[in-house]
C-alpha cells in the first residue's frame, strides 16, 4: 500500500505530462490483526496495512482502481467501499455481492472512480468494523475542488472499546443497559426532587417506569476512547498549518454506535460537503455527524496557535479532542463535557403509535411536571436559540404524539418538537442540521417519485432486538426495486434511537423541501418520534445491502437485502 | 448408611451437573457470524447469589446462578440454586434446565425440568411451567408452577435500585407454595415459605464483578411450620450475607 502511495503522484504527473490515458492506480491492503494502544487502555483488534491509524485511500475522479485485499486474519473478512457508486458484485457485503474474502486469500476489487469527495471503507463482517477495520477515501474532482483550500486533512473518529465487537453484541442481548453507567439514580431523584418537588420528579419515574423505558437511553454503549485517526486525546491527533490558511477537515464518523457533535472552538466551520457531495457552503459553529456519515467542512484558523478539534458523543459520556497547530507538539485546549441530555416523552412519540398503550398508564401524567425533568438545559446557553420550536405545547398526549419534523427551530427540523436531542452549539451559535444542506448542483433531474415505500425502523429495546418493519433481516424477503424507478422511502422511526439508514449502492436524497437541490447523501439519520423522507433514483442493477449503521443493530437484524431487477436496456 | 447416603448423592449431583452443563457448555462456542445481519447465537452466565452465609447457629454457603444459550426466539437456561451447610450436607440443591422463548415485549414463557436433590432428603423432579420477565416499574419477576405428585408454586420478585450507577441496592422476595403434603420432606401443603433479602453490591469490575453484603431471612408457615416445631426445627432463619456476584 505505503510505495504505491508514494510512486502514485509521481506516476499521475507522469501520466499527465505524456498525456496518456486515465490513470488505472494498484492499491494494495492487508487485513491484520494489530494491538490497538489508545493511552488508557490495549486491546487487540484489526487494523489495515498492520497499523491503528485508519489507512487513506486516495483516488482520482475517472480513475480505474484495482485494489488487492489480503486477509492475514483466521476468520473470512471483507470491505465494502462506503458511499461508492460500483457494480455491486465490487460492493464487499457477504452474502450479497459476493462470498467475502477467506484467511489468507487476496481478493481483488476492480472499478471505476465515478465520483468525487470523501468516504470511506470498512468491513461488513461480523463485528470487524469495531474491532477497527475501517478507513478513509479521498477522491480528488477531475476539476478540482469546488472550493480550494491550503490544507486537507482527514479527521476520521471512531468509539474505540475495550471489548470486542462481538462481546458487546453479547452484553447487550444478556442486559440492554449493560454499557449504560448514566443511568437515572436514587441522588439523581433527590436532586429532582429539590428542582421540582418530590411529586414531579416521582410522576416522571414512574411514567417511565410503566413504560419499561430509560430516558438516558441515547447510546447503547459507554465506556469506550473516542479516538481522531486512530489517536485518543491524549495521543492528540495534530494537523498543521500557517495562520490564514484555509484547512479542509474531512470529519468521517465510523464509529459502531456513537454520533459525535464536532466544533473547533474558535472558529467557525463552512460545510462544504456531505456524505461525498458538494454542498452550498454553510457556515456553522458546530454539526452533529452520525454514525457513517461524513462531512468535509473548511475553517480558518488565523492565529498562531493550537485550536482543538472537539468531538463529544451526542450522549455525552466521551469525549475527544485532536489539535490544529502551527508547529507539531502543540496541544489545543480541552473542554468540560456538556451536561448528558435526557430523553423526553417526544422521542417516545413513534414508539407510542407503534405500540399497544395497555402496558402504559398515562393516569398520573401531567406536563406541567415534565418541563425541566426530561431536558435539563442548565448547562446550555440558549441565548442564540429560537424556542419555537421546542413549544411543549405542541404535545397534547390526548391527540397522540406528533412524528412529524417541527419547523423553525435551528437545527431541530428533523427532531420530534420537544425532543431531548435536539442539539445546542456549544457557543449559543449555529448548529447544522439536514434543512441546511443544499446540493451545489443537482446530481438527477427532479422528478415525482413513481412510488413510496414505507420502512419502519423498530425494535425492542429490552430485548435489544433490532428489526424492519418487525421483521429481522433473517426472516425478511428482500425488497424488489425496478431499474429505472424513483423510490420514494418513508422511513418510520417507531424506537426511542435515532438510527443511521444506509442504502448501498444507489443514492439517497433527502427530502428537505428544496426540489433538484435537496441534498444527497449515502446515509441518513432517523431520529427517533419522527418520519422522514428520502428518494432514490434505482439506477444500480443488482443485490445491494440497506441497513442501520449502528454496528449492534445491522448484526441484530435492522438490515434488509435491496434487489434491483432489471438494467440498462 | 448415612456416610454411603452422602457418597452416592453427591456422585449423583456430580453426574447430574454434568448431565445438565455439558449441553449448555458444547453450545457455548464462538459466535461465528458469517453474514451481518443475521443474529448469531449468544450466552451468558450470571450468578445472584454466591454467598456466605452467617446464621446463629451454623454457618453456609449458597450459591444461585442462571447460564444460558440461544438467540431472540428461544434461549436453553440452566437455572441453579443451593446451599451447603459449612462442613455438612447440601441442604439445599436445585437444578432446572428450560426452554425460555419470548410470549410479550417483556416477558418469556418457559417450559422445563427441575430436579431437587438435597443431601439427607429425597429426591424430587419437577415439570416446571412458569413465565418471566420485567414488570412495569422495573420488577424482575417469575412465577411458575412445578408439576409432579408434590407440586408446588415458586415466585420471585427482584428489584434493583441505583444508589449510584454502581452501587445498587436489591431488595428479592421468594415464596414456595406447596400444593399437597410432602411429609418426607417436612413439607404440608399450603404451608408456604419465604425467602426476604436485601443486598448492596458494587460493581467492581464492570458489571463482571460485584462484591455485595447484605440480610437474608428465610421463614415458614401454616402446616410446614407445624411439621418444622414438632421436629425440633427453627421455622425462620436470619442470616448476614456476604458475596460476590458475577456476570459473564
Amino acid at each position: 500500500m505505503k510505495h504505491t502511495n508514494f510512486l502514485r503522484p509521481l506516476a499521475v504527473v507522469l501520466g499527465l505530462a505524456l498525456g496518456l490515458p486515465a490513470y488505472a492506480g494498484t492499491y494494495d491492503i492487508t487485513v491484520d490483526k494489530v494491538r490497538i494502544d489508545t493511552g488508557t487502555f490495549k486491546k487487540n483488534g484489526i487494523g489495515y496495512n498492520g497499523s491503528q491509524t485508519p489507512t487513506i485511500l486516495h483516488f482520482e475522479e475517472g480513475e480505474d482502481v484495482v485494489i488487492r485485499v489480503k486477509n492475514n486474519l483466521r476468520e473470512s473478512t471483507s470491505i465494502h467501499w462506503h458511499g461508492l457508486i460500483l457494480p455491486f458484485q465490487q460492493d464487499g457485503v457477504p452474502g450479497i455481492s459476493f462470498n467475502g474474502i477467506k484467511p489468507g486469500e487476496t481478493f481483488t476489487y476492480r472499478f471505476p472512480i465515478e465520483q468525487a469527495g470523501t468516504y470511506w471503507f470498512h468491513s461488513h463482517s461480523g463485528f470487524q468494523e469495531p474491532d477497527g477495520a475501517y478507513g478513509a477515501i479521498v477522491i480528488s474532482p477531475k476539476g478540482g475542488e469546488a472550493v480550494p483550500t491550503d490544507r486537507d486533512y482527514v479527521v476520521q473518529l471512531t468509539d474505540k472499546h475495550p471489548h470486542s465487537g462481538s462481546r458487546i453484541f453479547r452484553n447487550l442481548k444478556a442486559s440492554a443497559d449493560y454499557y449504560n453507567r448514566a443511568q437515572r439514580t436514587a441522588q439523581d431523584l433527590i436532586e429532582d426532587a429539590g428542582a421540582e418537588g418530590l411529586k414531579a420528579a416521582l410522576q416522571d419515574r414512574k411514567m417511565w417506569g410503566a413504560m419499561r423505558m430509560m430516558p438516558t437511553d441515547i447510546e447503547d454503549v459507554q465506556g469506550f476512547t473516542p479516538l481522531i485517526n486512530g489517536a485518543s486525546t491524549q495521543q492528540n491527533w495534530t494537523g498543521i498549518f500557517k495562520p490564514g490558511e484555509k484547512v479542509r477537515l474531512r470529519l468521517i464518523n465510523s464509529s459502531a454506535t456513537t454520533y459525535f457533535d464536532v466544533r473547533v472552538p474558535g472558529l467557525k466551520m463552512t460545510v462544504v460537503q456531505a456524505d461525498g457531495n458538494d454542498v452550498k457552503p454553510v457556515t456553522v459553529d458546530e454539526l452533529r455527524i452520525a454514525v457513517a456519515e461524513t462531512y468535509d467542512v473548511i475553517v480558518q484558523p488565523r492565529e498562531a496557535k493550537a485550536y482543538s478539534i472537539i468531538g463529544e458523543s451526542a450522549g455525552r459520556t466521551a469525549m475527544v479532542r485532536g489539535t490544529l497547530a502551527p508547529t507539531a507538539g502543540m496541544v489545543g485546549p480541552y473542554y468540560k463535557m456538556r451536561p448528558q441530555p435526557l430523553l423526553t416523552m417526544a422521542d417516545m412519540g413513534g414508539m407510542m403509535s407503534g405500540m399497544d398503550h395497555s402496558g402504559m398508564d398515562m393516569s398520573g401524567f401531567d406536563m406541567s411536571g415534565m418541563d425541566h425533568s426530561g431536558h435539563d438545559m442548565s448547562g446550555f446557553d440558549m441565548s442564540g436559540m429560537d424556542h419555537s420550536g421546542m413549544d411543549m405545547g405542541g404535545m397534547d398526549m390526548s391527540a397522540g404524539m406528533p412524528v412529524v419534523p417541527s419547523e423553525g427551530a435551528p437545527g431541530a427540523a428533523f427532531y420530534a418538537p420537544g425532543s431531548g436531542l435536539i442539539p445546542t452549539a456549544a457557543n449559543g451559535g449555529k448548529f447544522l442540521g439536514y434543512e441546511d444542506l443544499t446540493a451545489r448542483k443537482p446530481l438527477y433531474r427532479d422528478r415525482p417519485a413513481t412510488r413510496e415505500i414505507e420502512i419502519r425502523l423498530t425494535g425492542n429495546m429490552e430485548r435489544y432486538i433490532w428489526s424492519i418493519d418487525g421483521v429481522k433481516y433473517e426472516d425478511a424477503d428482500p425488497i424488489r426495486l425496478k431499474y429505472g424507478e424513483r423510490v420514494r422511502f418513508k422511513f418510520v422511526n417507531e424506537t426511542m434511537m435515532a438510527h443511521p439508514m444506509h442504502l448501498h449502492g444507489m443514492w439517497t436524497i433527502i427530502d428537505t423541501g428544496k426540489g433538484a437541490y435537496d441534498p444527497v447523501k449515502h446515509t441518513v439519520s432517523v431520529a427517533p418520534g419522527t418520519t422522514l423522507y428520502t428518494e432514490t433514483e434505482v439506477d444500480a442493477p443488482g443485490q445491494w445491502a440497506f441497513h442501520c449503521h449502528l454496528s449492534y443493530h445491522a448484526g441484530g437484524g435492522m438490515f434488509r437485502k435491496v434487489i434491483v431487477e432489471g438494467g440498462p436496456s | 448408611m448415612g456416610a454411603y447416603f452422602k457418597e452416592t448423592n453427591h456422585m449423583k449431583n456430580l453426574l447430574l451437573g454434568t448431565a445438565l452443563g455439558l449441553p449448555l457448555a458444547l453450545t457455548f462456542t464462538s459466535v461465528a457470524m458469517a453474514e451481518v445481519g443475521v443474529s448469531p447465537t449468544v450466552w451468558g452466565v450470571r450468578t445472584d447469589k454466591l454467598e456466605y452465609r452467617m446464621g446463629d447457629e451454623e454457618n453456609s454457603f449458597a450459591w444461585g446462578f442462571a447460564a444460558w444459550t440461544g438467540n431472540d426466539e428461544l434461549r436453553l437456561v440452566w437455572k441453579s440454586e443451593g446451599a451447603k451447610i459449612e462442613g455438612g450436607d447440601f441442604e439445599e440443591m436445585d437444578n432446572q434446565i428450560r426452554l425460555q422463548k419470548p410470549i410479550t415485549d417483556f416477558f418469556d414463557g418457559f417450559v422445563g425440568v427441575a430436579a431437587s436433590t438435597p443431601d439427607g432428603a429425597p429426591e424430587r423432579y419437577h415439570g416446571a411451567f412458569g413465565v418471566t420477565g420485567l414488570a412495569p416499574q422495573w420488577f424482575e419477576v417469575e412465577a411458575a408452577l412445578y408439576v409432579s405428585e408434590y407440586p408446588y408454586i415458586g415466585a420471585e420478585v427482584e428489584y434493583e435500585a441505583l444508589l449510584t450507577n454502581r452501587l445498587t441496592l436489591t431488595p428479592s422476595f421468594e415464596v414456595t407454595l406447596p400444593l399437597a403434603d410432602d411429609p418426607e420432606r417436612e413439607i404440608a401443603a399450603g404451608g408456604g415459605s419465604f425467602e426476604l433479602g436485601l443486598r448492596l453490591s458494587y460493581d467492581l469490575i464492570g458489571r463482571n464483578v460485584s462484591p455485595y453484603f447484605g440480610v437474608n431471612y428465610e421463614r415458614a408457615f401454616g402446616g410446614t411450620a407445624d411439621i418444622l416445631r414438632d421436629h425440633g426445627h427453627e421455622v425462620d432463619e436470619l442470616t448476614g450475607v456476604v458475596g460476590i456476584n458475577f456476570m459473564f
